[in-house]
């Protein structure tokens, strides 16, 4: 018994143009691609009239909180926002607790992604319980599937222990990711450094503690030739850094988040912790510079870096509360928005949420290995695995918080009409989102 | 006359501008008179309830508004965190939304953290919140008894009234605030407060006891500190706030002192008719000498004085409706 599964009327968003096409999908596997394709019987038909068809999401950064965090996240939860968002993969942090620094975590959490909606990615741990002492045993994460390293929620500090990292990772093939602040100069800080945070008496996480790391992280990579890739980028200087260094062929990729391309440190005025996240909410020209860089290439790919926090952690004073918001969900029409409004150029949004950060990280080629991921951020073609998202660009939902499928509410957009509506997303050629409603 | 600051909390200088600054001085110069009867007591608050929370130690403006809302028959509600629930774990908001369920008017909050005020503003249903201090961004109620002893002084020696001055008695006058000024809540509220009623101020410190960016500030950093002192007509010695680490950005007290204190020799400097304030506790021998502390142009004592009529004037406002406050 077969299962048929046809795309209508929808516009393909393919690498470097669109098409007017169908998509037929049977079995999982894109199995035609073309205009009025013919519709064996018992075929399902998915209605992609006036919207984008193109290869569903691949986030590089979300924090699904499990194990340890289960109030804020679960893999259930946050998977369910992510296929709402119109992802079909996520990489799960590694900053649970406990931490995800040893193949026993590795596995309890990629036993959870099978059981979730989605592919779930696991960022393994550079250093053991993330505390920046010693390697974490990299190699024997690998061995499950890892090829992603980081202690994101915090950035190595020790220099030498980060160059042996990155000689150790380059030995294994994989990608060692950074969270770029030094925490001498970012301190205690809880919103960008500016004439802004001296006037609210909040201390300031200056631009220069990512730049520092940012600018000794990319030496460390040229010197030891090991895959660096930058998380949630937020400076105009940090993106300089990059080009420079893509210029001279440093193997680095980077990141943005949504709320780095969207929002200023003004939202921290009423000293409101929905706005406190770390790298800080910058100015409006690091907002503008990011755009650029997300256009010119100088940074690679948009990630979430959603950020689910249980209410009791955000209803406290700034100072206090914990940094970080949710992304997920609503991370297409945001990144639209960035990038040109209406306007954007759906093969430019498609690169940059789905087909570059599948290459990031490898999640291009399907893994069986450990009964494995399907292929993501591909051609929209014969053979490929179908995990594909149906986008209506004339979409304009609200965001209420109340309807998250988040466990958490710590949403920045509350009533934010949004460029965009995810109508359709189908994973491993289920549709797990059926006219904007998780079937799971 | 217009009525800004009525029925509004306090949290901010900003916030009054200079007619709220102006109606708040005026209205403490009439409770001034009040603490010159032989019965110190109005009921003018009688019948409500303030509650003061402080979240971090203090002894001068603790008493200070407790003392102002006696003075005005309001009851008092006082918080003691150290033996609260909040050392059982209970959050800010929590502690604030019961002790409003108990039917309090106002709430005197003084936080470690900058904003709290603000945060505690949004949640309360009906109270109205006073700063009484939160963290390195706000002091109102200083800077306003600063503003208020300065002008004493000056409508003394001009033969004025001071209560019919209004803010005129600012206009063009240097300020220079000197020292700790990145820690200091008070400097942030005074340097807005002194701008809004005219003053040019000018601040002087250590790099390193500078806030990060002053750019958008009504300020100018003094370029030589002697030269500011020749020139200044009020000079505001800040504390060294220990507490918040101040030690750590000096090579040590006392070479701050010797770079930065108000020494004797220093005072030298200074106009014959300056003024000196301190937001007090002072620290002798640290930023101010013990003379200077002493010396008749300084006018510590004075602003510990009028420490009262100024909270009075705070609460009183808060707590009227504008429509009240504009029966003149």
């Amino acid at each position: 018994m077969t299962d048929h599964m046809l795309i209508r009327g929808g516009t393909v968003v393919h690498r470097e143009t669109t098409t007017r096409s169908d998509v037929l999908v049977v079995d999982g596997i894109i199995s035609l691609v073309g205009e009025h394709l013919d519709i064996p019987a018992g075929t399902t038909i998915v209605d992609a009239e006036g919207c984008w068809v193109g290869p569903a999401l691949v986030d590089l950064h979300t924090h699904l909180r499990e194990p340890g965090g289960e109030e804020a996240e679960t893999v259930a939860s946050g998977a369910r926002a992510g296929v709402l968002g119109g992802y079909s993969a996520v990489m799960a942090m590694p900053n649970t607790s406990p931490a995800i620094d040893s193949s026993a975590v590795v596995a309890q959490v990629l036993a959870l992604g099978q059981a979730s909606c989605l592919d779930v990615a696991v960022a393994g741990a550079i250093t053991v319980g993330r505390l920046g002492e010693r390697l974490a045993p990299l190699a024997e994460m690998a061995e499950l599937g890892v090829t992603f390293f980081t202690d994101d929620g915090t950035g190595v500090q020790n220099a030498g222990l980060m160059r042996r990292a990155m000689e150790y990772a380059r030995g294994l093939n994989v990608v060692i990711a950074d969270h770029c602040e030094d925490d001498a100069l970012a301190g205690d800080g809880c919103m960008n450094e500016s004439s802004l945070s001296s006037e609210l008496g909040l201390v300031g996480r200056p631009a220069l503690a990512e730049e520092v790391m940012v600018a000794r992280d990319l030496a460390l990579a040229q010197h030891t030739g090991c895959e660096l890739h930058l998380l949630h980028l937020s400076t105009v200087g940090s993106a300089a850094l990059v080009a420079q260094a893509k210029q001279a062929g440093v193997n680095v990729t980077a990141e943005v988040a949504p709320h780095h391309l969207l929002l200023t440190e003004e939202l921290c005025r009423e000293y409101d912790p929905l706005y406190k996240v770390h790298p800080p909410l910058r100015t409006a020209n690091d907002v503008e510079a990011l755009r650029m860089a997300l256009r010119s290439g100088g940074i690679d790919a948009v990630a979430t870096d959603h950020a689910p926090h249980a209410p009791e952690t955000k209803d406290r004073p700034f100072a206090e509360a914990t940094p970080g918001m949710l992304g997920l969900q609503h991370a297409f029409a945001l990144t639209r928005e960035a990038l040109g409004g209406a306007d954007a150029d759906p093969v430019l949004l498609f690169r940059v949420l789905s087909r570059t950060p599948a290459k990031i990280a490898r999640l291009t080629q399907s893994d069986q290995r450990r009964g494995g991921h399907s292929a993501h951020g591909g051609e929209i073609a014969v053979g490929e695995d179908a995990n594909l998202v149906v986008i209506d660009p004339e979409g304009r939902p609200v965001v209420r918080s109340e309807v998250l499928a988040s466990k958490s509410r710590n949403t920045p957009y509350e009533g934010r009409t949004l460029l965009g509506a995810v109508r359709h997303t189908i994973v491993r050629g289920e549709i797990v989102v059926n006219d904007g409603v998780a079937q799971r | 006359m217009s009525s800004s600051a009525a029925g509004q909390h306090l949290l901010a200088i900003d916030d009054l501008g200079s007619e709220g600054i102006e109606e708040l001085l005026e209205v403490a110069e009439a409770f001034g008179e009040v603490e010159r009867r032989s019965v110190r007591k109005v009921p003018t608050l009688k019948g409500k309830v303030v509650a003061s929370l402080f979240f971090e130690e203090s002894t001068r403006t603790r008493l200070s508004f407790e003392t102002a809302a006696k003075r005005l028959s309001a009851d008092v509600l006082s918080l003691a965190v150290a033996s609260s629930s909040v050392k059982k774990g209970e959050s800010l908001r929590d502690t604030v939304e019961t002790i409003e369920a108990m039917g309090i008017d106002a709430v005197v909050l003084r936080h470690k953290s900058a904003g709290a005020p603000h945060q505690v503003a949004r949640w309360v249903n009906r109270a109205r919140v006073i700063n009484a201090g939160d963290g390195f961004h706000q002091h109102p109620t200083q800077a306003l008894i600063d503003l208020f002893t300065v002008r004493q002084e000056l409508s003394l020696r001009r033969g004025q009234q001071s209560e019919r001055s209004g803010l005129s008695v600012f206009e063009g006058l240097n300020v220079l605030v000197v020292g700790d000024i990145r820690h200091s809540r008070v400097a942030r509220s005074q340097i807005q407060a002194y701008a809004l009623a005219g003053a040019i101020v000018t601040i002087a410190s250590p790099g390193t006891l500078l806030p990060d960016d002053v750019s958008s500030w009504p300020v100018t950093v003094a370029e030589n500190f002697e030269d500011a002192l020749r020139s200044a007509d009020i000079v505001s010695v800040l504390r060294m706030q220990e507490e918040r680490g101040s030690g750590s950005f000096v090579p040590s007290l006392h070479e701050f002192t010797a770079t930065f204190g108000m020494t004797e020799e220093r005072s030298m400097l200074l106009k014959e008719n300056a003024l000196i304030t301190h937001p007090g506790p002072m620290v002798r021998g640290v930023e101010i000498a013990s003379r200077v502390a002493d010396d008749e142009r300084c006018l510590v004592r004075k602003q510990v004085a009028n420490g009262v009529p100024i909270r009075m004037a705070a609460l009183f406002l808060a707590l009227s409706s504008p429509e009240e406050a504009s029966r003149d």
